[in-house]
């Protein structure tokens, strides 16, 4: 099988999805003739033109209220937002519309919106360029949101988002973009949402983690002396959670690895429902790998906000160290 | 922008079912009001008395294949383009057979089927799902046009700008009423807008302008067409300025205490669209008593109906979240 790097199978699920579809089409800032500032919608204009590929205005309120009226109107938009932090601009419409529209009219609406952009921090820019704001989505009833950690799960991931009948909000880790390299299968490939991958199978200790996050859990999972299973969840919501509880109740101990902020975290839903569903099954606490609850830093000392090797070793070996 | 002069387009017999709809429209919300008073309805309700030839000077020139999203002040939109008094006194009442099944309530009216996208709550929210419909229907290559009602308010709020500036820059087939009628709830137009014309907003996108006066159900009709015959031919989207008048409070229970001593009274006694048309068609009293008793008997069942209507389960509030 052919591989390919995480952000070219993200460009192979829009050309397989939009050739299936004539009812799908890409929206966003430099889509089109740019193709894209990670280059993930490149050749779209060219293959489906410019109806099917439509550059837009910085305007990313505009972008996703636009997607609304052309759901309204039988079309199946994929927006792009650009950054991360540049979603905040589109959050109004999707907490106050998109998330609701079928409950509010009482299942008479659909919304099959997919809304990509990539995420996370890492690759030495500045603020606002790096931000993991998966939580409010997953916060936002009427959304559902996954995040790929290999370039398989990122095409198969995104066509099912295309699919799905709800807004679907795809997070791409930027981080590895380019060093995330896998075989990908070709044509039509789709990852059923809500079911997480098991990336590696160990029987003391489970490392929970999605996106970038996966890659530095593998690692440690490399360093450590014990046999260390990891969780790729793959989907935030729906939580795959007979996944996440069987790997509780058969290694004792979790540690969650999250490069957004601690508080309210997405590891802090994650803790809540081990809490509830695996409290006998557990050895020892439940501990969070996480960000700090600042803005993200600036490049010179990013490496000591995100979520190391280093600090996912020493939280397993406390972990480790209860009976 | 030449106000649009009387086109005589319209008949004798259609302009008394305008007297008879306005008329439907105005005892529809003195009803709402007093079943409010009467503890049967929960406030956060919004009336349109004083603006009901805008709605029906609109509404009644709009296709039936088009289009339109309403605001917080819904009722009379959503009566006038048809949706049965019955639906939308059911809706206020919470009742699984209002038009958003009891879902919505009074600031989230739809009715997919008259091409209603909904009102809205959130000033502002409705506008760029507008274009995007209108923007569906270009790309359709169909003959529809999309209609946002919205209020001077609504201009001040980034989705506005966002909305017009995407429409003109695509030249989408869509319309956009403000429905000016000076007051942002209880901000007079001085304190929130930095100019006196209104259409001087739709100059900033080159877009084509229209300001009537909107106590003249004609005046709204006529304008109607004209801007609906230009969206249609493809020349691009029109902004409707329309001078009207909330001959009421903000809400149903609003005391008012910014308006200047005397102005409601003196503005009901000279801005009254019902009693201008009333005037126009030289309307003999019993005439008009005829067709009071008739809408207000209409308005009476729709409150019997709402009443008998059937309460959601508390479960029901589960469903629709995800198809």
């Amino acid at each position: 099988m052919r591989e390919l790097t995480l952000v070219e199978a993200v460009n192979d699920a829009l050309h397989v999805e939009l050739e299936r579809d004539g009812s799908v089409l890409v929206l966003g800032e430099d889509v089109g003739r740019a193709g894209g500032v990670f280059r993930a919608t490149a050749g779209l204009l060219d293959r489906f033109g410019p109806d099917r590929c439509v550059d837009t205005p910085l305007a990313e309120a505009g972008i996703l209220g636009t997607a609304v009226g052309l759901c309204m109107a039988g079309w199946r938009p994929v927006c792009e937002m650009q950054y991360d932090a540049f979603s905040y601009p589109c959050l109004d419409q999707l907490i106050t519309h998109v998330g609701r529209y079928r409950w509010r009219t009482g299942g008479g609406m659909d919304f099959p919106i997919t809304i990509r952009m990539p995420y996370g921090g890492g690759v030495r820019a500045p603020e606002l360029h790096d931000d993991s704001p998966e939580t409010y989505y997953v916060h936002t009833p009427g959304v559902k949101v996954a995040i790929p950690a290999t370039p398989a799960d990122a095409k198969g991931l995104l066509a099912a988002a295309v699919r799905d009948p709800d807004p679907v909000v795809v997070l791409e880790p930027k981080l590895v973009y380019r060093t995330a390299r896998g075989e990908v299968p070709e044509g039509e490939y789709v990852v059923q949402l809500g079911q997480a991958r098991l990336a590696r199978e160990g029987s003391d200790l489970t490392l929970v983690a999605y996106g970038a996050m996966v890659g530095v859990a593998e690692r440690a999972a490399d360093v450590l002396e014990a046999s260390v299973e990891v969780l790729d969840l793959r989907t935030l919501k729906p939580l795959d959670e007979e996944a996440l509880l069987a790997s509780a109740a058969k290694t004792g101990r979790v540690v969650l690895v999250q490069e957004a902020p601690r508080t309210c975290g997405y590891a802090a839903e994650l803790a809540a429902v081990l809490a509830e569903k695996a409290i006998l099954d557990l050895r020892g606490p439940v501990l969070r790998v996480t960000g700090y609850d600042v803005p993200y830093p600036y490049w010179a000392i990013e490496d000591a906000y995100m979520p190391s090797v280093a600090r996912v070793v020493d939280a397993a070996r406390r972990l480790l160290a209860f009976a | 922008m030449a106000k649009v002069e009387r086109e005589g387009s319209v008949s004798e017999g259609e302009l008394r079912e305008f007297l008879r709809e306005m008329l439907l429209i105005r005892r529809f919300e003195e009803k709402v009001e007093e079943r409010f008073r009467a503890g049967e309805l929960p406030g956060f309700l919004h009336v349109a008395i004083g603006q009901e030839a805008v709605a029906v000077g609109v509404c009644s020139a709009l296709g039936e294949d088009d289009v339109f999203a309403s605001t917080h002040r819904a009722h009379g939109h959503t009566l006038a383009r048809g949706t049965h008094p019955n639906h939308v006194m059911a809706e206020l009442y919470g009742k699984l057979e209002g038009c958003s099944r009891g879902y919505g309530g009074s600031m989230h009216l739809y009715d997919v089927e008259r091409g209603n996208m909904g009102a809205n709550a959130v000033v502002g929210g409705g506008l760029p799902a507008v274009t995007g419909a209108a923007l569906a229907f270009k790309l359709r290559g169909e003959a529809r046009v999309a209609l946002a009602f919205f209020g001077d308010g609504a201009t001040n709020i980034g989705t506005f700008h966002e909305a017009l500036n995407l429409a003109q820059l695509w030249r989408v087939p869509a319309v956009f009423v403000c429905e000016n009628n000076a007051w942002a709830e209880s901000t007079p137009a001085s304190q929130h807008m930095p100019i006196t014309d209104m259409s001087d907003r739709a100059l900033a996108f080159g877009m084509e302008a229209i300001s009537v006066y909107g106590q003249d159900v004609e005046e709204v009709r006529a304008a109607t067409e004209r801007a609906l015959q230009h969206a249609r031919s493809g020349e691009g989207p029109v902004f409707m300025d329309v001078e009207t008048y909330r001959l009421t409070g903000h809400y149903v229970g609003d005391p008012q205490v910014y308006r200047p001593k005397g102005e409601l009274d003196e503005l009901r006694e000279t801005q009254d669209p019902i009693d201008r048309l009333r005037e126009r068609l030289g309307l003999a009293d019993e005439e008009l008593e005829r067709i009071d008793r008739e809408v207000t008997e209409i308005v009476e069942e729709s409150v019997r109906f709402a009443k008998a209507g059937t309460d959601p389960a508390p479960e029901d509030a589960l469903k629709n979240v995800y198809a």
